[in-house]
């Protein structure tokens, strides 16, 4: 039953907020002095890096901060009602009736033992005292209105049996099942690839308007908050330091943080020599080692010692609807150029290092890998691939998951040998020499960075220890004195300070780590650099900095630097050409230029369209794929992208689900594998267009 | 599902095959069958005679062959003498030499006799498998439950007194082994000496008769030792459980904490239980053997030490096959088992 | 003399007292399990100072009540333990001599909590283990028997009487009988009474511990390397290997233990040489796990590499070969080492319980060990060790291991337990080893057939084992919660 039907005011009152996690050692304070308010049907975002306190916001609005935490100040009213004054009674009553929640992990947030259709029925049985049949109908209702295909066979499916945009609909649905005046989103679509992002995401918004609801959107993307949100709130370790109307915070930002965070993301107009970006120096603060005064403070550029490290810094009016925690804002130059940015000449490109002839890479796996037997299927995981990659060149290579990124990079470290084609590094062929039989200058020359960098450092190892096992195993230096002082100078090389030779990784942050995995890959004077999505895990100010690390260091070393992506920000800002790949074939390749302008491959459209930018003056081309990722253990026939193409038919003949498209070369080196007449592809239109600044 | 269970099945059967023959080899290995040899025939026999003893019957063949015609896939030792058949190991007490088959091993049911008990082998393990097997009923009864019970009472809210407290007693249980609580049990429960005489020290009279009073203590002893080792499974996972997101999207869905245990816990916290259930049983025998001896229940195990301690070579056998296939068997369950209680494993 | 009472003149004071904390601790701890039944969760209220309130109410009543009655409890007995100490059994009875008996073992004990509790920070995994009250409970435990089987072992202190010795008129004689000749014995009583063959249970039991801290420790360390050796392959290269040695586990892992044990350790067994055979094999994990160790770490170093190489195995193929080779060996084979650098030999019947004992522990290991480095392969830092060419046993021993200890640690502490309770299972059964030892199996043994008319002398036993196991459980239990911490 839901309550006060007919309340008028704001949904959701946040009014000075603190929240806290006690440990045995200390108070940790998580939120402090947070206000925030959800008007019936607006969408409010909250972004911020990881550890700011935006989901500790949602979890307090839910009542749910678990043993450790408490509120121990300020007041969360909804319609009214303060929520830490309800008994548990009264919030089981509201939570999943007038509040719901969807999460980050969707094949997690769901009952694996329990079938899909009881899951939802739970909603209304529970809080509309529905009968099983109604329970069922409205369920079978509101997986329809998700977009699921089958929704009778949905209901009565397991969650494993979903892919994970399905079972993030799912999700959905279940938050919708009650008609919430409130939805929370936390990070709904983190774990997804960028395509189906982009359904899940056009879905929430329709069904926002369909049924009335409010939302809080909680991403670190800021794109993404452009595209669903009214308001926004900007938070930094604990505080809201800025809030307001989206185009007000986009446009006239008003707090430092929030500048510096939008210099940090490669929009469409940054170029990595003409106007890099912009990281923003130091760290993020521990919770416990928070500074006096403003928070930002020991990273602003406009820190001014006496004002800005004292007392308490209250959130100001800046405007209509418009609020900023700076004691400066109004003397800061909001619209000086960027004054730090250095410019860059843009390095020779020299000749090529690698060249990869019609590389095939084929698995045989057994199609029922718990019970074996049956019969073996072969996964087509690399299917001829034909590049080259020269010195000094970043090359990038996109692609979603499953796409075949992570086992072309593999057969080229060789963890895997190649079933078919050449792989050309220096004059060696070496598709089929596996890592073992390789020569130590021959495993030197081609270096690996890896994503996670939490898991990329040997957690019982010093910093040091695994840099100089590092060069012992690449016969660098005469005895352990000179690996130490080399390893030093890596430390430097990667803007590290020296003492971190003797810290154990878990005392370093992501991105100290990342440092060092690239200080380990350059070790051995890498040729090639394969990078695999070094930057992906890290919070949006750490990336730039990396970035701009690599960019560094592949200019001093003339390193060629394979750039494995699927964000197509940052490929187009690092990037001198660049890959497309879909499901093991390279559907699209050429500069960067060429990729991101029409004529497109369908696919690259789709993609292009899909990626949120930040950024209120780009219009975007709408495009959203139908469908999700077709498993490479069973591919379509004829064209991989055939199941989702749009332009499928503009192609006579049905030939996309027959053939699978040659290779077409267009002027400078352009290729794109598609059926697509030239005339369709020259009639292109470009999906990404920027307008001039208002 | 068939494939499946077919290749399970194969495996099961080579391990048995070579379990048996690792059995076969350790109890047929020469100190072994001098003793035999003393033991029946003459205690002072010279080393001569031995060897000429045990050659007339076949023993001192090559191991495989032996364990091949003990298990009846090769055709029995006879002893030829002047091509006539004088001997044959297939003729028992009752049977001439001519009635006797060729192949008489364990597949044809020709168990063996028994030297200590005087008996057929296959008919004493029939007589105390039986006794053992209403003893393992009342253990299972009380254990399972028990430990189930204790393990998701206390892994259902982490950290609480409720969870201290069973999770100490599971701990104090696992730490007790049966001959320790078995020797305590009885001077503290059945002892005129000390405290209480409630219980009977020997569980003898239960071989024909169970009372609250003679099985109590013999079935408690097994059934606290395996318990607190599923308590502490079922409440590891019942505890991961509870921290699972879907739990929580089961909490900010408005599900009681009651319903939440019941409907969404319960079902993923016993999946993993089940398994060390089910393995638990072969290491339940370890239980049974102590306290049949202890309690003086002549039982399956009992019968154990009997054929161990006397070089009651072929009840030893006997012995061997039977615990070797009810624990290939209770593997073979618990395998399947897991595929039906989890969903996220089916089979194409 | 007068026999013992049970606690003399200190039990006067301290009986009572016993008595009500120990109640106290029963029903405040019952009230307390009620509670945390009948109320639903409660919110945390938080004071102005940032502090969390204690539970208010009924329940935050009951539980401080709780632990106020614990200490009191844990108070009364440290009462005993010191007055035991210094007023022995003439004040003290049978409590008080055994205390002061255990006096060296207390002393150490209190030096090494108060060491490790003062440097606790400073400790890592160990330190952290005073934060947990059961882990420290579990680890006095432990330590408690430790002492007493170091100082009884190597000082020949506590235990008073000859274990071996039988005194007529001693029989089956009940806790704190003084001696028939008091001037002539060692100790004026037999603290804990006499067994069926007239020896002193309480130096038994002692006695006992120091069998079962040599065997036990050693044997789970020697199935851990073997587990390790084995199963860092199997999980790491999978296929084929995987499926042989997981087989062989599974064999192991199907066989009854007690079917095993009466198979492998009867006298006829080690006739044929089989346990020396085992050995053989068994003992050679070690020594290979260390080569490869070594070799891995050193192998862009030649020059280092055959230094320490070269000691290792110097070292450890004579402990090898002295452990193996046996001059009085049935086979010749065992007796090929030269006797002059065969510098120990182990009686067979003790190698052969400590073979069956590791035999039956390794496929466990095995598996826990196969389970952790299929876990771990999957991580970058393991990617990256193979990308920059490293020997995939580099990879095993030096990335995966290393960080595979957090649970290897907490079941070696279990494993040890678990060791300790075959052990007893083989004494009780009377295998192995020889029937007049003090270990605690063979002493139940000996003491259950009269159990229900004199339960001393196989109870005193049963509790000792008892407590160690449980200590080694709690210990274990502490670990791993406060592994899984942070």
């Amino acid at each position: 039953m839901k309550q006060n039907p007919d309340y008028q005011g704001p949904i959701l009152e946040i009014d000075k907020l603190s929240i806290s996690f006690f440990t045995r050692l200390r108070e940790i304070p998580a939120v402090m002095d947070f206000s925030v308010s959800v008007e019936p049907g607006e969408a409010v975002g909250l972004v911020g890096e990881s550890g700011c306190g935006k989901s500790t916001v949602a979890l307090g609005v839910m009542q749910d901060l678990g043993k450790n935490g408490a509120i121990v100040g300020g007041s969360i009213k909804f319609k009214g009602r303060d929520l830490g004054e309800m008994s548990q009674e009264e919030l089981r009553d509201i939570r999943g009736n007038e509040i719901a929640m969807i999460y980050q992990e969707p094949m997690a947030s769901l009952n694996p033992a329990m079938r899909i259709g009881k899951q939802l029925m739970e909603v209304p049985l529970l809080h509309d005292n529905a009968t099983e049949q109604e329970a069922y109908d409205l369920a079978l209702q509101v997986v329809t209105d998700v977009k699921l295909p089958d929704p009778k066979r949905m209901l009565d499916s397991y969650p494993h049996q979903l892919s994970g945009g399905q079972q993030q609909r799912i999700v959905i649905a279940m938050a919708l099942m009650s008609k919430p005046a409130l939805l929370i989103l936390d990070e709904p679509t983190t774990a997804l690839d960028v395509t189906v992002e982009a359904g899940i995401v056009d879905l929430v918004k329709d069904l926002g308007k369909k049924y009335g609801t409010s939302m809080l959107f909680i991403s670190h993307n800021l794109g993404l908050v452009l595209e669903t949100c009214d308001r926004v709130c900007v938070m930094y370790s604990g505080e809201a330091v800025e809030d307001g109307k989206i185009e007000e915070v986009f446009d006239r930002m008003r707090h430092p943080y929030t500048q510096a965070l939008f210099r940090s993301i490669p929009l469409p107009g940054a170029d990595k020599n003409a106007r890099p970006l912009v990281a923003i120096p130091g760290n993020f603060p521990l919770p416990h080692e928070r500074p006096p005064g403003c928070n930002f403070g020991p990273r602003c550029d406009y820190f001014e010692a006496g004002r800005c490290d004292q007392g308490v810094i209250p959130m100001r009016d800046a405007g209509p609807g418009h609020h900023s925690r700076c004691v400066k804002f109004e003397e800061i130059d909001w619209d000086a150029p960027i004054a730090a940015a250095t410019e860059t000449k843009s390095r020779e490109i020299g000749d090529p290092v690698l060249k990869v002839g019609n590389l095939k890479k084929y698995y045989e796996v057994a199609a029922n890998a718990l019970f074996g037997g049956g019969e073996e299927k072969v996964v087509k995981a690399n299917e001829t691939l034909d590049f080259e990659a020269r010195e000094s060149e970043t090359l990038a290579i996109v692609g979603e998951s499953g796409c075949g990124k992570s086992t072309l990079a593999k057969v080229l470290m060789g963890l895997e040998t190649a079933t078919d084609g050449t792989i050309t590094m220096g004059n060696k062929e070496i598709q089929s020499t596996p890592i073992e039989k390789r020569g130590t200058k021959q495993v030197a020359e081609i270096q690996m960075v890896f994503q996670n960098p939490f898991d990329t450092l040997n957690p019982s190892m010093t910093v040091g220890r695994q840099i100089i096992r590092a060069l012992e195993v690449f016969d660098y230096g005469a005895n352990d004195a000179e690996r130490r002082e080399r390893m030093l100078q890596l430390l430097d090389l990667v803007k590290l300070p020296r003492e971190f030779a003797d810290r154990m990784p878990r005392q370093l942050s992501g991105g100290q780590k990342q440092r060092v995995g690239i200080a380990r890959a350059f070790a051995g004077d890498a040729k090639i650099v394969v990078a695999d999505e070094p930057v992906s895990a890290l919070d949006v100010s750490v990336q730039a900095a990396v970035t701009d690390l690599l960019m560094e260091i592949q200019r001093e070393q003339k390193t060629t630097l394979l750039f494995i992506s699927h964000d197509l920000s940052i490929v187009r800002y690092l990037s001198d050409r660049v890959m497309v790949m879909y499901l093991g074939h390279v559907v699209e390749l050429g500069t960067t230029d060429q990729v991101f302008s029409p004529p497109y491959h369908p696919y690259t459209e789709a993609l292009l369209s899909a990626v949120p930018i930040a950024d209120t003056s780009v219009q975007k081309k709408h495009i959203v794929l139908e469908g999700d990722i077709p498993s490479a253990m069973n591919p379509p026939p004829g064209c991989p992208f055939q199941t989702r193409c749009r332009w499928k038919e503009k192609v006579p003949g049905g030939l996309c689900e027959k053939e699978v498209p040659p290779v077409r070369r267009l002027e400078g080196g352009h290729q794109i594998k598609c059926h697509l007449s030239d005339a369709e592809l020259a009639a292109m239109e470009p999906v990404i267009v920027v307008h001039a600044a208002e | 599902m068939g494939l499946f269970i077919l290749r399970r099945l194969g495996v099961m059967i080579l391990t048995a095959l070579c379990l048996t023959f690792i059995v076969f080899t350790l109890t047929n290995l020469e100190p072994n069958l001098e003793k035999l040899a003393k033991n029946q025939a003459n205690a002072r026999m010279t080393d001569d005679q031995v060897i000429s003893w045990l050659d007339n019957r076949g023993y001192n063949d090559p191991m495989l062959i032996k364990y091949g015609r003990w298990l009846g896939v090769l055709p029995h030792f006879t002893r030829e003498e002047d091509g006539e058949v004088v001997y044959s190991r297939c003729a028992t007490p009752g049977t001439t030499i001519e009635e006797a088959g060729s192949f008489c091993g364990v597949l044809q049911g020709n168990w063996g006799w028994s030297t200590v008990f005087q008996n057929e082998v296959l008919e004493i393990l029939g007589v105390r498998g039986w006794q053992t097997a209403k003893l393992m009923f009342f253990v299972m009864l009380v254990m399972v439950p028990g430990a189930l019970i204790v393990g998701v009472l206390a892994g259902m809210k982490e950290g609480s007194k409720l969870d201290r407290s069973l999770s100490t007693f599971s701990i104090g249980t696992t730490a007790t082994p049966e001959y320790v609580s078995g020797v305590i049990f009885i001077s503290l429960l059945a002892s005129p000496m000390i405290g209480p005489n409630w219980f009977v020290g020997s569980a003898q009279t239960a071989m024909d008769n169970i009372t609250f009073e003679n099985f109590t203590l013999p079935v408690l002893t097994i059934a606290l030792y395996g318990m607190g080792y599923i308590a502490r499974m079922t409440r590891a996972s019942m505890t991961e459980v509870m921290t699972a997101q879907y739990i929580r999207t089961a909490r900010l869905k408005g599900v009681s904490f009651q319903q939440i245990v019941l409907k969404h816990a319960l079902r993923n916290a016993l999946i993993a239980p089940f398994t060390v259930i089910m393995l638990q049983l072969p290491w339940l025998l370890n239980g049974v053997v102590i306290v049949e001896t202890l309690f003086n229940f002549k039982g399956f195990g009992w019968t154990l030490v009997q054929a161990a301690g006397n070089n009651d070579i072929e009840l030893l056998l006997g012995v061997s096959i039977i615990s070797v296939v009810v624990v290939l068997v209770t593997q073979l369950i618990s395998d399947i088992g897991y595929v039906f209680l989890n969903p996220r494993i089916r089979i194409a | 003399m007068e026999p013992l009472t049970w606690t003399g003149n200190m039990g006067d004071v301290l009986d009572p007292i016993l008595g009500i904390t120990a109640i106290a601790l029963l029903l405040t701890s019952v009230l307390a399990i009620v509670m945390s039944f009948a109320t639903t969760t409660e919110r945390v209220t938080v004071n102005p100072d940032g502090t969390i309130a204690a539970q208010p109410g009924l329940r935050g009543l009951t539980a401080k009540a709780q632990v106020y009655s614990l200490y009191a409890f844990l108070a009364t007995v440290v009462a005993y333990i010191v007055t035991g100490m210094v007023v022995g059994w003439q004040g003290g009875g049978i409590v008080g001599g055994a205390m002061q008996a255990f006096t060296p073992v207390w002393i150490s004990l209190v030096v090494l909590f108060v060491a490790s509790f003062y440097y606790k920070r400073k400790l890592g995994l160990y330190g952290k283990l005073f934060d947990s009250t059961i882990g420290m409970i579990g680890f006095g435990l432990v330590m408690f028997w430790v002492f007493t089987a170091f100082y009884a072992g190597i000082f020949d202190m506590i235990y008073m009487h000859d274990p071996l010795t039988q005194v007529s008129g001693m029989k089956n004689k009940v806790p704190g009988t003084p001696m028939p000749d008091v001037d002539a014995a060692p100790y004026p009583f037999y603290l804990l009474g006499g067994d069926n063959l007239a020896r002193d249970v309480f130096s038994r039991m002692v006695l006992g511990s120091t069998i079962v801290m040599q065997i036990a420790p050693l044997a789970t360390l020697f199935a851990f390397m073997v587990g390790i050796t084995l199963g860092l392959p199997a999980g790491y290269y999978g296929g084929k290997l995987d499926t042989v040695l997981s087989f062989m586990a599974n064999l192991i892992l199907a066989f009854p233990v007690i079917l095993l044990f009466y198979l492998l350790v009867t006298p006829e067994i080690v006739l044929t040489g089989l346990p020396n055979y085992m050995a053989l094999i068994l003992f050679i994990f070690p020594l290979i796990f260390v080569g490869v160790l070594i070799n891995s770490r050193y192998r862009t170093q030649p020059k280092t590499r055959n230094l320490y190489l070269g000691i290792a195995m110097a070292v450890g193929g004579l402990i090898y070969l002295s452990l193996v080779m046996d001059q009085g060996a049935p086979k010749p084979i065992f007796r090929l080492w030269p006797g002059g650098l065969d510098l120990f030999d182990i009686p067979g019947q003790v190698l052969i319980v400590f073979v069956s004992v590791v035999f039956v522990n390794s496929p466990t290991v095995f598996r826990i060990v196969r389970g952790l480095t299929l876990d771990i392969k999957t991580r970058d830092y393991v990617a990256a060790a193979q990308t920059r060419g490293e020997t995939p046993w580099y990879i095993m021993l030096w990335e995966i291991l290393p960080n595979a200890r957090g649970p290897l640690i907490v079941d070696f502490c279990l494993r040890i337990g678990y060791t300790t309770i075959l052990l007893g299972t083989l004494g009780f059964f009377g295998l192995g080893l020889p029937p007049e030892s003090p270990d605690w199996g063979t002493t139940i043994n000996d003491g259950r057939r009269l159990l229900s008319v004199f339960p001393h002398p196989a109870i005193v036993p049963a509790v000792a084992l008892l407590s160690l196991v449980l200590g080694l459980n709690l210990l274990a239990d502490g670990l791993r919660e406060e592994s899984l911490r942070d």
